[in-house]
């Protein structure tokens, strides 16, 4: 049966783990950034971070699935607290996947959506990292959760908004873009970067969830 | 050595006990796998038999006040008719009280002898039935609702939370088994002991009574139910009442474990006697106090989680159980003196 260490280095994992998504929304934030004005070093320093983050992620997570099945821990909250791990791992791998793609492609967006790719990109990070003290207040304060994740519904909403907007001002707004190609390409990315509000939502909507099971 | 045979129908009473009133404490924590049935069972074999021993004498005291079962063979019927009208019950899963059959029993015995059953301690044994659950319904409220509040606000983490429930189960196991063997001891051989022969030994330091020796054969009775069958009820209970959190399964625990505690603790009778509470020493049912605790929880939570069938099949109870039981005793006793010409009054 588990004992007082097991449950302190179960509950360290769990805050490590709830770290690394809180600050891979800072890094990926930074990476776009760095890309779009430029700053290649600074841009790959980024990418090799993130997927640095979503590699630690993965054994955090795994070695807290290991230790919640051997040491029976939590049965009747473990499958959902593991599928709460599993989404937020999930917006590390999404940060990581569309730095890189960034990297892959490179792709070349006009000068006039890039202040609003960057409210985008701050909007869409916000919205992850808001999921975090959600996360935090279920495993200790469950009641509080519903009011905590208020902000990631607000951010999912506003990359909604100014991702439609980025894409009817590419198709019909700029005159110079001419090649559906590159129009195509630009959407893609607008929505690779909205991907990870989409995924934090669906996080936040497992956890309003969650909460109302967790609660005595 | 016939008394050991006659002794066999409150032991298998005994048995069948341990067998499934076990489930109600460790039920959930078994079934869970919070914790393993081995430990589980070691714990309530140990302690039920403590209780037994310690704190059994009461209850079977209010029994024999009942009516005094005057021969072996007479003890051996009632036991077994209250044995068949569990198991048949059981069998249709409706919620039977244990106690409520034997105290059926002692009637059906003391019609056929033609003795007057003592009316007073029969009302006394009767208004337990139905102060019990309510008793199990206002201590889980009030448990349900102060620990709530120490949950929400010491802001503790749910992987501690969870540590300190596993333990807690196990420490209020062990005082759930205590008090089910302090209580309900008394139905497993409270009958026998106006009847049983000598069976007082010295061990040196400390004489043992014929009523000490009953009391820990009738715990061991109960023990040995819940090792050899207790595994196969804990995890059907577990699995059946998994929506109940660890948390709420504690309250319930705790709060059918003080139910039986207050309804077989003479010292404390004798405290509340002092504030004019007045509590008998009687076998209560430990399924209609766990059922009493879990319905008050669910009125705090706004009646969402109450099934009202279950309490119309534990008033039914009141008052089927004990006629049926007192119904077939009769019977059986008339053909046990008729056909197998048994002394039986």
């Amino acid at each position: 049966m588990f004992g007082l260490k097991t449950a302190n280095e179960t509950i360290d994992a769990i805050d490590r783990f709830l770290t690394l998504v809180d600050e891979a929304g800072i890094i990926f934030t930074e990476g776009i950034k760095s890309y779009l004005s430029g700053q290649q070093e600074h841009f790959l320093d980024k990418v090799k971070k993130l997927s640095h983050y979503e590699n630690e992620g993965d054994a955090i997570r795994r070695q807290i699935a290991n230790v919640l099945y051997t040491e029976s821990l939590m049965p009747q909250l473990r499958s959902d607290i593991l599928k709460l791990l599993e989404d937020l791992d999930n917006l590390l791998d999404i940060s990581k996947a569309c730095l890189v793609q960034f990297d892959i492609e490179h792709p070349k967006f006009p000068e006039l959506i890039i202040p609003d790719l960057i409210l985008l990109t701050e909007a869409s990070a916000k919205a992850s990292m808001s999921v975090v003290p959600g996360a935090k207040d279920y495993f200790r304060r469950p009641m509080q959760v519903r009011d905590s994740l208020n902000h990631v519904f607000l951010y999912e909403k506003e990359a909604d908004r100014i991702g439609e907007m980025i894409k009817r001002t590419v198709y019909n707004q700029i005159a110079e873009l001419t090649d559906l190609a590159h129009k195509n390409q630009i959407r893609y990315f607008v929505s690779k970067i909205e991907e990870l509000s989409d995924a934090a939502e669906a996080a936040a909507d497992l956890l309003l969830i969650m909460a109302v099971k967790r609660s005595i | 050595m016939l008394f050991f045979v006659f002794l066999s129908g409150g032991l298998f009473l005994g048995w069948s006990l341990g067998a499934n009133d076990t489930s109600n404490i460790f039920g959930t924590a078994v079934g869970s796998r919070m914790i393993k049935f081995k430990t589980a069972a070691i714990i309530a074999a140990i302690f039920v038999v403590v209780g037994s021993v310690v704190q059994g004498i009461s209850g079977a005291e209010t029994l024999n006040k009942l009516s005094s079962v005057t021969t072996l063979s007479g003890a051996f019927m009632v036991s077994l008719c209250s044995a068949l009208i569990v198991y048949w019950m059981t069998k249709r899963a409706l919620p039977v009280s244990t106690s409520q059959a034997i105290v059926g029993a002692i009637i059906g015995w003391s019609f056929y002898a033609g003795i007057n059953p003592n009316y007073s301690t029969m009302i006394e044994i009767a208004l337990t039935w139905i102060s019990s659950p309510i008793l199990g319904m206002i201590i889980s409220a009030m448990l349900y609702l102060i620990i709530r509040e120490i949950v929400n606000r010491s802001k503790i983490h749910v992987v501690m939370l969870n540590l300190i429930t596993r333990y807690g189960l196990i420490v209020i196991g062990a005082f759930g088994a205590y008090s089910l063997g302090a209580n309900n001891i008394a139905n497993v051989i409270g009958v026998f002991i106006p009847s049983a022969p000598d069976l007082s030994f010295n061990l040196g330091f400390i004489k043992i009574s014929t009523t000490d020796t009953l009391l820990f054969l009738g715990g061991l009775s109960i023990s040995v139910g819940i090792i050899s069958y207790g595994e196969h009820v804990m995890n059907k209970i577990g699995k059946e009442i998994m929506f109940l959190t660890p948390e709420i399964a504690f309250i319930v625990v705790l709060s059918q474990s003080l139910v039986l505690f207050i309804f077989s603790s003479k010292e404390l009778s004798l405290l509340l006697s002092y504030v004019g509470i007045s509590i008998p020493q009687v076998p209560i049912s430990s399924t209609h106090a766990v059922i009493g605790s879990i319905l008050g929880i669910g009125l705090i939570k706004k009646g969402r989680e109450v099934n009202f069938r279950v309490v119309k099949q534990i008033v039914l109870g009141w008052i089927f159980t004990p006629i049926v039981a007192a119904i077939i005793t009769y019977i059986m006793l008339f053909f046990a003196q008729n056909v197998f010409k048994l002394n039986v009054y």
